[in-house]
């Protein structure tokens, strides 16, 4: 017999966990007791916040396609997690967060610190459950793991009463390999294996749309070599994004609101649309009554309930994308369609004239988001990890950043949450200590979890925080010039000396105001060894382009 | 829009009807009716919820209510698919019980499953419009209560969640 406290960490461990990021609180004690026995099998990195813990947590699971571990007390401790339930329920990021809760006895007596997290997080998180009693804590993490990793991945969250880490139980780790009420994995039927090949051996202009299925999948070399094969032009989501060397011949850009001009424009051109591991949301499809209707869709999905919710597909093809592609590899014909993939050429001219251009190499005074990532480009390593916020900052860096491998980018696609990059980072950082983790971040965003530069004091993480800041919340500043008459309600920001709060934690730090010192800064960040602050003062009224906006159709996509 | 029948099996876990419900809460559907109860399977308990929705909507209602980890299996309906009935009581003064309500009883086949000093209580089953139709009847009667359940549902399409389970590898 151990104590319920124990049972949690064992249990943890069981389940290979190396790090796990929280808050303590009265109603987790027992557990941080617990994690004092056994800190060197498991590292927890303390966050100055739970919404910290959380992103951190989902950064380390983006990185590592492990299970991200977060840890908070009850009451504000676990409501405090909710945003990163939401966030990682819409990315589709496992997790496993751990809540105490008050004594059981205390349940429905307004205690102090009580809030039912359990309701709460019901409709944000892939399962949840309330554990009472000692025993039944190792079923429930056990059960919580294969389901938060399993299928379409997603977060789980298991709330643990007070009495339960404190009483004692048996322990006897039994992992949880099915659920009988569960069915996460579908076998890929033959018959439309057969019939998406016989669509796509016809088809005139086929197109490529993969997202992050691919990369849960690991069906990164499956969708390289279906590519190879067949020669069809691939366009990545944002969250696809790295899943496909952007080298690849056939790679033609990215889709959606701020995507390439030409996969946007063109996916009202195919004849048959092949998507991969995506869900079709609205700031991919735009208007969904004018998207791809001439074409004829083939979607390769895992989860059901993606199939047919946005876009009606003549060819559902359900299951694993690694298995389907793999199949599907075998049934189709060496191919290729110069014709089309040209199309694809002669529109990223357009682009490269009327926007990249100005993006990467400006010649007017201030200095623009792109040219930063320009030189980030030039210095950074292969595998270098890109994790942004949310807003214009997020849009360029993911324009401009050159993905060769894939787990490379880190960002809060769905629920579009700012706040997310800096916690996030130090977490990709946590899942490996030797890659260059680059958090690009603007200056909105960083100012809602910034306290979070603590915790990369605390520990070493050596995160490169690129801060872009414009003194706007630039992406609803943009809006607001575009479709509210350029009336700023409340986007322009005073602004702290960022540089100075970056020294009081201890964090090196550089500014640059002018294009002659960026590319020597940038270098310098990268070449540091611990953790880095650049802040980049730009262009305080850049506009990002192309663009979809909103209700447009995807041919609708303006370059200015 | 079409009046559907969802028939849900699930494990019999605290939270599940919640984890149901918040699918309809959050596109704005309206559950007319919902009853749950055990199912003939050990441990598995049938919800049966009613609801008017385009055909669309309700694929994608199961679908999600299939998604939910907990979830063994849901079915939906329409009304020419399902046999089903709904139970009424009705409560009223022992004083109006006179010749022509024992008239309408008769005519209803409804049964007086309690009588008390102050008051009778009807019972009537059968489908929403039968059971209404006899609550007008009975308004006149100076009826003190009345109280009807949701449906409860058997499908005419033959499925088994038992073989469903038993197929399930596991």
């Amino acid at each position: 017999m151990i104590r319920g406290a124990d049972i949690v960490v064992r249990s943890l461990i069981a389940e290979s966990v190396q790090h796990i990021f929280g808050y303590p609180g009265g109603a987790i004690m027992p557990v941080y007791d617990a994690l004092y026995d056994y800190h060197d099998q498991i590292k927890h990195v303390l966050t100055r916040h739970e919404q910290g813990a959380i992103h951190a947590a989902q950064g380390y699971a983006r990185v590592s396609g492990k299970v991200g571990v977060a840890l908070a007390t009850s009451g504000p401790g676990a409501t405090n997690l909710i945003t990163g339930l939401a966030d990682a329920m819409i990315d589709s990021t496992p997790l496993v967060c751990i809540t105490g809760q008050v004594a059981a006895h205390l349940l429905g007596s307004d205690a102090f610190q009580e809030t039912d997290v359990v309701g709460i997080s019901m409709p944000v998180t892939k399962w949840n459950i309330q554990v009472r009693r000692a025993e039944e804590i190792a079923p429930a993490i056990a059960k919580g793991f294969h389901i938060a990793r399993s299928g379409r991945p997603g977060p789980v969250l298991i709330d643990i009463t007070k009495n339960a880490q404190i009483e004692a139980g048996l322990f006897n780790y039994v992992p949880c390999l099915s659920i009988r009420s569960y069915r996460p994995h579908f076998p890929v039927d033959p018959n439309a294996i057969a019939q998406a090949a016989a669509l796509i051996n016809q088809a005139q202009r086929p197109y490529v749309l993969f997202g992050q299925g691919v990369i849960i999948g690991k069906a990164e070399l499956e969708l390289k070599a279906f590519l190879d094969k067949t020669g069809i032009p691939a366009a990545s989501t944002l969250l696809g994004s790295g899943a496909l060397s952007e080298d690849h011949p056939a790679y033609v850009g990215k889709l959606g609101m701020h995507g390439n001009y030409a996969p946007n424009l063109l996916t009202n051109q195919c004849d048959i649309l092949i998507a991969i591991g995506m869900r079709f949301d609205d700031r991919v499809t735009g208007d969904l009554n004018r998207y791809a209707k001439q074409a004829k869709v083939v979607h390769l999905e895992l989860d059901p309930a993606e199939i047919n919710k946005n876009v009606k597909c003549e060819v559902p093809v359900l299951g694993d994308c690694r298995e389907s592609l793999s199949l599907l590899i075998d049934a189709v014909q060496d191919n290729n369609h110069p014709e089309w993939l040209g199309r694809f050429r002669e529109l990223e001219l357009l682009e490269q004239e009327s926007v990249i251009n100005h993006d990467l190499a400006p010649t007017k005074t201030g200095l623009t988001m792109g040219e930063v990532i320009r030189y980030i480009n030039q210095y950074k390593a292969d595998d270098a990890i890109l994790v942004t916020d949310v807003g214009q900052h997020q849009m360029i860096a993911w324009r401009y950043f050159n993905y060769k491998k894939s787990k490379t980018q880190v960002t809060s696609g769905g629920l579009g949450t700012m706040g997310f990059a800096l916690p996030a980072a130090l977490g990709a950082q946590m899942a490996d200590y030797s890659k260059q983790v680059i958090c690009v971040v603007g200056d909105g965003g960083i100012q809602m979890t910034i306290q979070e530069l603590g915790t990369i004091m605390q520990t070493k993480a050596p995160v490169k925080v690129v801060l872009l800041n414009n003194n706007f919340l630039g992406m609803v500043r943009q809006w607001q010039q575009m479709f509210f008459d350029r009336r700023y309600s409340f986007t322009e920001l005073d602004n702290p000396d960022f540089i100075k709060l970056a020294d009081a934690y201890g964090i090196k730090a550089v500014k640059v105001e002018e294009r002659g010192d960026l590319s020597e800064a940038v270098a310098e960040m990268l070449l540091h060894k611990g953790p880095f602050f650049l802040e980049v003062v730009v262009e305080k009224e850049d506009n990002v382009f192309p663009m979809i906006a909103t209700g447009c159709s995807v041919e609708e996509v303006r370059l200015s | 829009m079409n009046r559907y029948t969802i028939l849900i099996y699930t494990e019999n876990f605290i939270g599940i009807l919640n984890r149901i419900t918040i699918i309809f809460t959050r596109r704005g559907i309206n559950i007319d009716a919902l009853t749950a109860s055990e199912s003939r399977l050990d441990g598995i308990h049938k919800i049966t919820i009613e609801c008017a929705v385009t055909e669309e909507q309700i694929i994608q209602l199961v679908k999600q209510i299939e998604k939910i980890t907990d979830v063994i299996k849901a079915y939906y309906f329409m009304d020419t698919e399902v046999v089903y009935q709904e139970i009424a009581l009705y409560k009223l003064p022992i004083d109006s019980l006179d010749a022509s309500l024992e008239k309408v009883i008769r005519q209803y086949n409804a049964h007086i499953i309690a009588a008390e000093k102050e008051f009778v209580v009807i019972e009537f089953t059968g489908h929403k419009e039968d059971t209404q139709a006899l609550l007008e009847t009975l308004k006149p009667y100076n009826l003190l209560e009345f109280s009807r359940s949701g449906r409860v549902a058997i499908a005419k399409p033959r499925f088994s969640v038992s073989e469903y389970l038993n197929n399930q590898t596991l």
